[in-house]
């Protein structure tokens, strides 16, 4: 046993806090509505705090290390954003604020809005998706309410390539609409012969669109990716870009400009919101001008004064007082108007929660994962115009460079260079029975998280690698080291791998037991 | 050929379930193949009986840890038996898949699409092309 | 490049590895007429001057440091024992991600587990899946496992009027392209109303509690008479309140969802939030979402895992019941934190102090002329006040003295105007309160 649960190490009696005395009269509980049992832990402070450090050294994280997981985009998450996060005005903001006492809040948030949207070639952003599979289910719920509202009801089919992640056909199903997979062809691009014989043949009246990931989930820019956008406008359908791979593309190409009507972004990818062990997310959506009265809401805009001058290209929002190295002097409704930076002084526009006409609905309670639009909203003021740019050039060097070094000893199935993540077989011809799974759990041995495995579907032994843009050279090269010596031992020692990991906090785990036997909570916790 | 059993007096569908015909009564289940290509084997849900199917649909699923697999029967007709001790031990389909794990019985309204399965030698061939 | 750590030199190395001359070559790929826009954002700005520019954004907005709060409504503010926020913090929880890798993520993995073990003591439910991302997403899944229950043959959904109005929303957008019926919330909806809808065509009848107006419905008949009728009963359940009142397996739910925030998430403007979903293990098998089961490791160590794996999307991919992948994994963590620190004394405690609180306040403004509070029904911590003058005004008067009011019911629910849902939870003292009764009573 490695930790005991909360459960077993506490005492009756034993509590975490202290709280403060009742200060009101008090009166009669309602006796007959009273539970009787509330079976939680009893632990005192420090002990709650060393059961949590325990458990959190049993984890790996980025902080760690290189944490490869492909199609994730583990890069660092900066520190100065979770310290912006707990801000009073910001952690401590009630959602349902009148407008007035949020203008802080809300200027923020479009200000996100109008920069995802510049990044993305897109002309409206809602930010309301809490996930990139919510964004994606916003998505396909606007291009089947675009169609009905076209008298096209009977458009329900939407395109999947094979080479998707899970989430695109689960999404399709949950909104009522039917997947038609197409395969990819022998360079790891979509197959546009399937793509044309869907799209030109019988089915042609029932294509309600396409989703498609770009770069590939193989890490690849589908070099015919106009020709398949145009097939399906063709067809009447509309293009859905899964933006789970933004990493690769930004300042490198506009997907609005590109010709696609919508996309989602990952905020937790992307734009470096901590994925916390599962999550939060947010998966804001971007669309073009025919699917903008469709977005989910609400959105920010300016209810008022909004057409005031505001500065574009924008030097910053606050440009006058916030010269470089100038402390923080001035008062908060002074930051939202004021000097624009062309002289003109105007009144501060009033930002204000709005519907859009036609909008599929609201996709969470309130208005989104706020505290990711923040960090997101530091994140992209830390880099700029120019260092956003970096970012995509840097995260395609490091997975270029991964790609080129690991070519020697591992097979990668396409002869290109990829986008910010790359694909390689985890098996040898002269290893028997080694799998990718063997060679992910012999990576724990040397002190890295696994790559992403068995995804995606269409490569035998996939181990899909994205080493993000934060990773140093030598970080990398280490990494390759650990591949190297891997791959010797798969040939020298196989069991080795099999056996793997060997100094893990555990070895590998009966999983067919946890499936049968289904325990999922803990005895002292179950209902009576 | 492989290291998979099969029955000379059963049908197979290309999605791996066996038929077996026995007047009007169709007994379905999954092949010695499929069980051993989706390993343990820890959950089994199938439609109601007295639920009506058409040829080709599915009529339940099978999960291991790492698949979810959908059922086919070939035949149209409705469910008039399920082996309900499949769900308190799944694991009986990978011990005895042809036997005590066979998985629904139909009424078959027409078995004209049972012709066009394959027989045990065939089945045995398409197995060792996968 | 603040968080790029290339040098000169090693890029220039890494280029000759790959074998082109310049980044850009890497992106050739790209349709040249489209490659490498210029991008209109703002230029790059020092972590110094961000976090000034952060905090005068902050500031811009009424905040529960400088102001007195009354207002819940599905958002709450409650006391955070610091130690919360000082595990969250921990880099090996917040950075890491989904614990594909059970090997080395037992700390996410058993941290989750007692989280699900935890929900289920409060919520009297035999199972807890990992979160959804709020309590309205919950509602919204709930929907769909009831769907799935019924194998689809049963294509009605009630719905209490008195769920939040933007949960009711939720599960609208939700499933916009089913053909299903969602009834229920246009009416007067006490329970028996509720009930009398009950027919075989019902796949689920979901009810609030506290409900949105912070009342205990009678809910001593609903179970049975929605068992009877072959449907779910589903609760959207306040984990505040379950400190002290009935847990909803006791009163016959077979679903349990809601919105966790209130332990130990702050108000955050609203998100990340922690949507909760516990069920009975009967049907276990249709929750969304990832689960987390013990097992063993080869060395027969007690050990986690995320299991029931096949039903999701990643898997089962367009046969998929939900496409949730990414989670509220770090809010379930503060959740269980805050759950453990609290324990049941604890949690009891704070569950105690809300009911006293909230009735000394609504007990004060019933005494005041002009205005009534509707204690037909027991409440919480919050309850409705009929006013003398439109909502909005009063909230304009209690703001300009550093009070964020109560929310205005009118704009939702069309008998409820000039009704304002006031919350008060341990947070406010006694001399808020009374300031709070004195300024309404300047308002009669």
């Amino acid at each position: 046993m490695l930790q005991p649960l909360i459960y077993d190490i506490g005492s009756p009696g034993r509590m975490g806090v202290n709280l403060p005395e009742c200060d009101v009269p008090k009166v009669e509980l309602p006796a007959a509505l009273l539970r009787q049992e509330l079976a939680l832990p009893e632990v005192g402070e420090v002990q709650v705090v060393r059961h949590f450090v325990k458990l959190s050294k049993l984890n790996y994280s980025i902080d760690q290390g290189l944490y490869p997981l492909g199609s994730c985009t583990m890069k660092y998450n900066p520190k100065i954003n979770e310290d912006a996060a707990r801000l009073p005005g910001f952690a401590q903001l009630h959602p349902l604020t009148d407008e007035s006492g949020s203008q802080g809040a809300l200027f923020l948030m479009r200000e996100l809005q109008k920069w995802l949207g510049e990044i993305s070639g897109f002309e409206a952003v809602s930010l309301s998706p809490a996930a990139g599979a919510q964004g994606e289910f916003a998505g396909i719920l606007m291009i089947r309410q675009y169609h009905i509202d076209r008298g096209e009801g009977q458009r329900d089919l939407i395109l999947v390539p094979n080479s998707a992640h899970g989430t695109n056909p689960a999404t399709v199903t949950m909104a009522g609409m039917h997947v038609h997979e197409l395969p990819s062809d022998d360079q790891g691009n979509l197959d546009t012969s399937a793509l044309r014989a869907a799209c030109e043949g019988e089915l042609r009246d029932r294509i309600a669109g396409m989703m498609i990931t770009v770069p590939s989930t193989l890490g690849l820019f589908e070099t015919t990716i106009r020709e398949v956008i145009a097939t399906v406008h063709e067809a009447g359908g509309l293009m859905y870009m899964d933006g789970a791979n933004m990493n690769a593309l930004m300042a490198a190409v506009k997907p609005g400009a590109l010709g696609f009507d919508v996309m989602h972004y990952n905020l937790h990818k992307t734009f470096s919101t901590p994925h916390g062990g599962g999550g939060p997310g947010s998966g804001a959506v971007g669309v073009n001008e025919k699917l903008a009265p469709y977005l989910p809401g609400p959105i920010v805009e300016i209810v008022e004064g909004g057409d005031l001058p505001r500065p574009t290209p924008s030097p910053g929002p606050f440009p006058s007082e916030l010269g470089k190295g100038s402390p923080p002097t001035i008062s908060p409704p002074s930051l939202l108007g004021g000097d624009t930076g062309g002289g003109e002084t105007t009144e501060p526009p009033l930002y204000g929660f709005v519907m859009p006409e036609k909008s599929i609905g609201r996709m969470k309670a309130f208005h989104g994962n706020f505290g990711m639009h923040l960090r997101a909203y530091a994140y992209i003021r830390v880099y700029g115009d120019s260092g956003i740019r970096d970012v995509t050039r840097f995260a395609v060097l490091n997975a270029n460079y991964l790609r080129a070094k690991l070519m020697e000893t591992y097979i990668v199935p396409y002869p290109r260079y990829c986008g910010h993540e790359f694909v390689l077989e985890g098996h040898f011809e002269d290893a028997d029975d080694i799998h990718a799974l063997d060679i992910s759990k012999r990576l724990m041995d040397y002190g890295f998280h696994p790559p992403t495995n068995y995804f995606p579907l269409i490569v035998p032994e996939a181990l899909l690698i994205e080493p993000t843009e934060t990773e140093t050279k030598a970080d990398l090269d280490e990494f390759v080291e650990a591949m190297e010596s891997i791959a010797e031992e798969a040939r020298r020692d196989p069991e080795l791998l099999r056996k793997a990991p060997l100094t893990a906090p555990v070895r590998r785990l009966d999983e067919v037991r946890a499936a049968k036997e289904l325990v999922l909570c803990c005895a002292p916790a179950l209902p009576r | 050929m492989g290291e998979w059993k099969t029955r000379a007096d059963l049908r197979y569908a290309e999605t791996d379930e066996w038929f077996a015909v026995d007047g009007d009564v169709v007994t379905i289940g999954i092949t010695d193949y499929a069980q051993d290509q989706l390993n343990d084997i820890v959950y089994v849900e199938f439609r109601d009986a007295g639920d009506a199917l058409k040829a080709g649909e599915s009529f339940g699923e099978v999960e291991s840890v790492k698949a979810a697999s959908e059922l086919y029967s070939a035949v149209a007709g409705e469910i008039i038996e399920v082996n309900t001790a499949l769900e308190d031990s799944p694991e009986t389909v990978n011990a005895d898949p042809f036997g005590a794990g066979w998985m629904v019985k139909i009424q078959a309204s027409e078995q004209s699409a049972l012709a066009g399965l394959m027989d045990a030698a065939a089945y045995d061939a398409y197995c060792d092309s996968r | 490049m603040s968080y790029i750590p290339h040098t000169a030199i090693e890029t220039e190395d890494m280029l000759a590895e790959i074998g082109v001359e310049s980044i850009e070559e890497l992106f050739e790929a790209v349709p040249a007429t489209h490659r490498f826009p210029q991008l209109d954002l703002p230029p790059p700005m020092s972590e110094m001057e961000v976090a000034a520019e952060m905090l005068a954004i902050s500031e811009a907005n009424d905040h529960a440091q400088d102001f007195a709060i009354f207002r819940g409504a599905g958002a709450y503010h409650h006391f955070i024992p610091s130690v919360v926020n000082h595990m969250l913090l921990r880099g090996e929880f917040y950075t890491a991600y989904t614990p594909y890798q059970p090997e080395i993520s037992q700390g996410t993995l058993q941290a989750t587990y007692e989280y699900q073990s935890m929900m289920c003591a409060l919520t009297g439910m035999d199972a807890a899946n990992a979160s959804h991302y709020d309590g309205a997403t919950g509602l919204a899944e709930a929907v769909t496992v009831a769907l799935e229950v019924a194998r689809h043959k049963r294509k009605k959904v009630i719905l209490s009027h008195a769920i939040h109005p933007q949960y009711r929303e939720v599960v609208r957008t939700y499933h916009q392209g089913r053909d299903i019926r969602i009834i229920g919330d246009r009416g007067r909806g006490e329970i028996v109303d509720l009930m009398e809808m009950l027919d075989d065509n019902t796949a689920m009848l979901a009810v609030q509690y506290p409900n949105f107006f912070g009342q205990i419905d009678d809910l001593a008949a609903l179970a049975d008479a929605v068992h009877d009728a072959g449907a779910l009963l589903v609760m959207v359940a306040n984990p505040m309140a379950l400190s002290i009142f009935k847990s909803p397996g006791e009163l016959g739910a077979d679903i349990v969802v809601g919105e966790g925030q209130p332990m130990g998430v702050p108000l955050g403007y609203g998100g990340p939030y922690l949507g909760y979903f516990a069920i009975r293990q009967k049907y276990v098998r249709r929750i969304a979402g990832r689960i987390i089961g013990e097992t063993r490791d080869a060395d027969g160590k007690r050990a986690f895992v995320m299991t029931l794996r096949p039903r999701e999307q990643d898997i089962k991919r367009e046969r998929a019941t939900s496409n949730i992948c990414t989670n509220q994994g770090l809010m379930a963590l503060s959740a269980s934190v805050y759950m453990a620190l609290m324990g049941k004394n604890g949690l009891r405690q704070v569950g105690e102090l809300n009911y006293y609180k909230a009735h000394y306040a609504a007990n004060e403004i019933s005494r005041l002329d002009g205005y009534s509070v509707d204690m037909s029904k027991p409440f919480f911590n919050e309850f409705v006040v009929a006013c003398p003058r439109p909502v909005v005004e009063i909230n304009e008067a209690l703001l300009r003295e550093g009070i964020i009011g109560g929310y205005d019911l009118g704009p939702h629910y069309f008998h409820l105007t000039d009704r304002m849902l006031l919350c008060v939870t341990e947070m406010n003292g006694v001399e808020e309160i009374d300031r709070l009764v004195e300024i309404l009573r300047g308002l009669a």
